[in-house]
């Protein structure tokens, strides 16, 4: 109970710590002393440049890495529970793929900014129901073997319409708008667009809370959660749009991110376990403050940006390894 | 308690067993012996409600299964599945406390009174020591004790055990038979099966023989459990040795030389 505790202070701690470094470096550097003028409320002292890059520039950008990076780690702790599997991502049952193929398509057909969002958002949902719909009609199998396997099958064919609408697209204007949306980016967030996926995010958020302790039992055999009194089936349907909402909502914003999803549950599960109740926060914690970590260097490391999914595995190997090799804990 | 009535039990489109009949009252153990795929676990399976009787009705306390939520059920029949290793490293403490789920609201945690119940199951079965131990680095013995607790927590009146005693060492064979009849003692109905068929001597009042999906035959153990019913079972001769202080057990016949 003491070491869940500390976790939590700790991750907090850097949270905050990692969220100040964010404000304040970049192409326009902010001293921390203008950081502080304006938290105790001295706003007016600041410069109008810092003004605007703090609040429209940075402040958007900082919040979208941390709504992003918590929303896909929570998916995550959701999926690998459920799934009893410390393997699969929020992408096991297509959500990425098809958010993926919406936006691609939407590229394709040059429909704008505003509709690739959509499209995204909606090819992730659409993804997922048909998968559901399709491996829950396969009867006489084990039901999460059932939608693993259907949501693999369905992945690699949505994988195959994106390579086809690649293929077909204009190699000038479309082929590297499609291939930056599938890197994943934070950098052309905007404000409103927030506003819009921070509620669904949210809505996806608060089922999983509100059903923690019940979503454990979904980690044991079928017939066990059952016997205990639990409707399998209805709960697993709700965690699965829940968690599905939170992945859509966040990468139809940032494109494709990958990594946090998979390894940052693992990496609370190493240090609190596998107790849904306090594992979803840690979790989130550890998503944002990475995704954050993740996306200060991506504009600051060079005089180019780097796509966050290059640096995620660059910066997560290790971090995750060093976890690893230091808890005594199964998963 | 229990009524079983002409229950017919498998799956769509594929019947496993039919024609069985039973009653089980508080207190009482009934052993339930038969040949690899006799219809055991299926027949479990029904009576937990996991999967619909294709005939006759299942009763608990009066209430035939169909009409009951799986909560309503869960709060009566408890069950005690074979000992897995499970994915994730829940301690003991937790494992067990799932058992109170069926007594929560939906949206609910455990609650100190909760906790009460879970530590008490725990310590009725002598587990104290475990209880902080990830579920995963224990032993198959412990397990299963542990699986005990978390339907002790349920707080159930019939417990259904799927072959308790399987890939468990002899000592904790003995000390889960022992666990069954005080669990008896108590007023708890016990329902659970076991290869051994020694072990229905030991601590069952009533066998039910289960062969080809049929009750071959349903009473007390040292009635039905005979040479005769053991060859139809499991096909091997067999006598029944009586120990002379009302112990009983099985021993196999000598081939003839």
């Amino acid at each position: 109970m003491r070491s869940t505790l500390l976790a939590y202070v700790l991750a907090l701690a850097a949270l905050l710590a990692l969220t100040a470094l964010a404000f304040t470096v970049g192409r326009y550097p902010v001293p921390i002393g203008q950081l502080i003028d304006l938290l105790i409320g001295k706003s007016q002292a600041l410069p109008p440049t810092a003004r605007t890059v703090l609040f429209e520039i940075r402040g958007p950008r900082v919040l979208s890495a941390l709504l992003v990076g918590a929303a896909l780690a929570a998916a995550g702790t959701a999926y690998q529970g459920m799934f009893r599997n410390p393997l699969v991502s929020p992408d096991i049952l297509g959500v990425s793929t098809g958010a993926a193929l919406g936006a691609v398509g939407a590229i394709f057909l040059s429909l704008g900014v505003f509709a690739t969002q959509l499209f995204a958002f909606g090819g992730g949902l659409a993804a997922v129901a048909l998968v559901y719909w399709i491996g829950s009609r396969m009867r006489g199998h084990e039901p999460m073997l059932a939608l693993v396997l259907t949501g693999v099958v369905i992945g690699t064919l949505l994988g195959s319409a994106i390579a086809l609408l690649k293929y077909l697209a204009d190699p000038y204007n479309q082929l590297p708008a499609i291939t930056f949306w599938l890197l994943g980016s934070l950098a052309a967030i905007a404000p409103q667009d927030l506003a819009v996926a921070a509620p669904l995010a949210l809505a996806g958020l608060a089922p999983m809370l509100l059903l923690r302790w019940r979503v454990n039992l979904l980690s044991l055999p079928d017939d066990e959660a059952r016997a205990l009194g639990v409707d399998t089936r209805r709960l697993r349907s709700v965690v699965v749009a829940a968690a599905t909402l939170m992945t859509a909502a966040a990468v139809a914003v940032s494109g494709i991110i990958g990594w946090v999803g998979l390894l940052i549950p693992h990496a609370a599960r190493l240090v609190v376990g596998p107790h849904f109740g306090r594992l979803l926060p840690l979790s989130m914690l550890i998503g944002a403050a990475f995704l954050l970590a993740v996306d200060t260097l991506c504009r600051t490391i060079a005089p180019i940006e780097v796509p966050p999914g290059v640096l995620t595995a660059l910066i997560g190997t290790p971090f995750f390894l060093w976890l690893f090799a230091l808890s005594r804990r199964g998963w | 308690m229990l009524e079983v009535d002409s229950l017919a039990f498998g799956f769509a489109g594929r019947v496993v067993g039919q024609g069985i009949g039973f009653t089980l009252a508080a207190g009482e153990v009934m052993c339930v012996l038969g040949p690899n795929g006799g219809g055991k676990t299926t027949l479990f399976r029904t009576l937990l409600g996991l999967l619909p009787p294709l005939g006759g009705t299942v009763r608990v306390q009066g209430a035939p299964l169909e009409a009951l939520t799986r909560t309503e059920i869960a709060r009566r029949v408890g069950y005690v599945p074979q000992a897995h290793v499970g994915t994730f490293a829940f301690t003991v403490r937790e494992m067990v406390l799932m058992g109170r789920t069926a007594h929560l609201g939906a949206f609910a945690s455990p609650a100190a009174r909760d906790r009460e119940v879970a530590e008490r199951a725990i310590a009725s079965l002598g587990i104290e020591h475990l209880a902080h131990r990830p579920f995963t680095e224990i032993s198959g013995g412990e397990r299963q004790l542990a699986l005990v607790a978390r339907a002790l927590a349920q707080d159930p009146v019939l417990l259904v055990m799927d072959e308790p005693t399987a890939s468990l060492d002899f000592g904790n064979q003995l000390r889960v038979l022992d666990r069954i009849g005080e669990l008896a003692r108590r007023g708890i109905a016990v329902l659970f099966s076991t290869h051994d068929p020694d072990h229905a001597f030991l601590c069952a009042q009533r066998a039910l023989l289960l062969a080809e999906g049929r009750a071959l035959e349903v009473g007390a153990p040292r009635e039905v459990i005979r040479p005769e019913t053991l060859r139809r079972m499991y096909g091997v001769a067999v006598r029944i040795v009586d120990a002379g202080n009302g112990q009983h057990a099985c021993l196999p016949e000598p081939a003839p030389r």
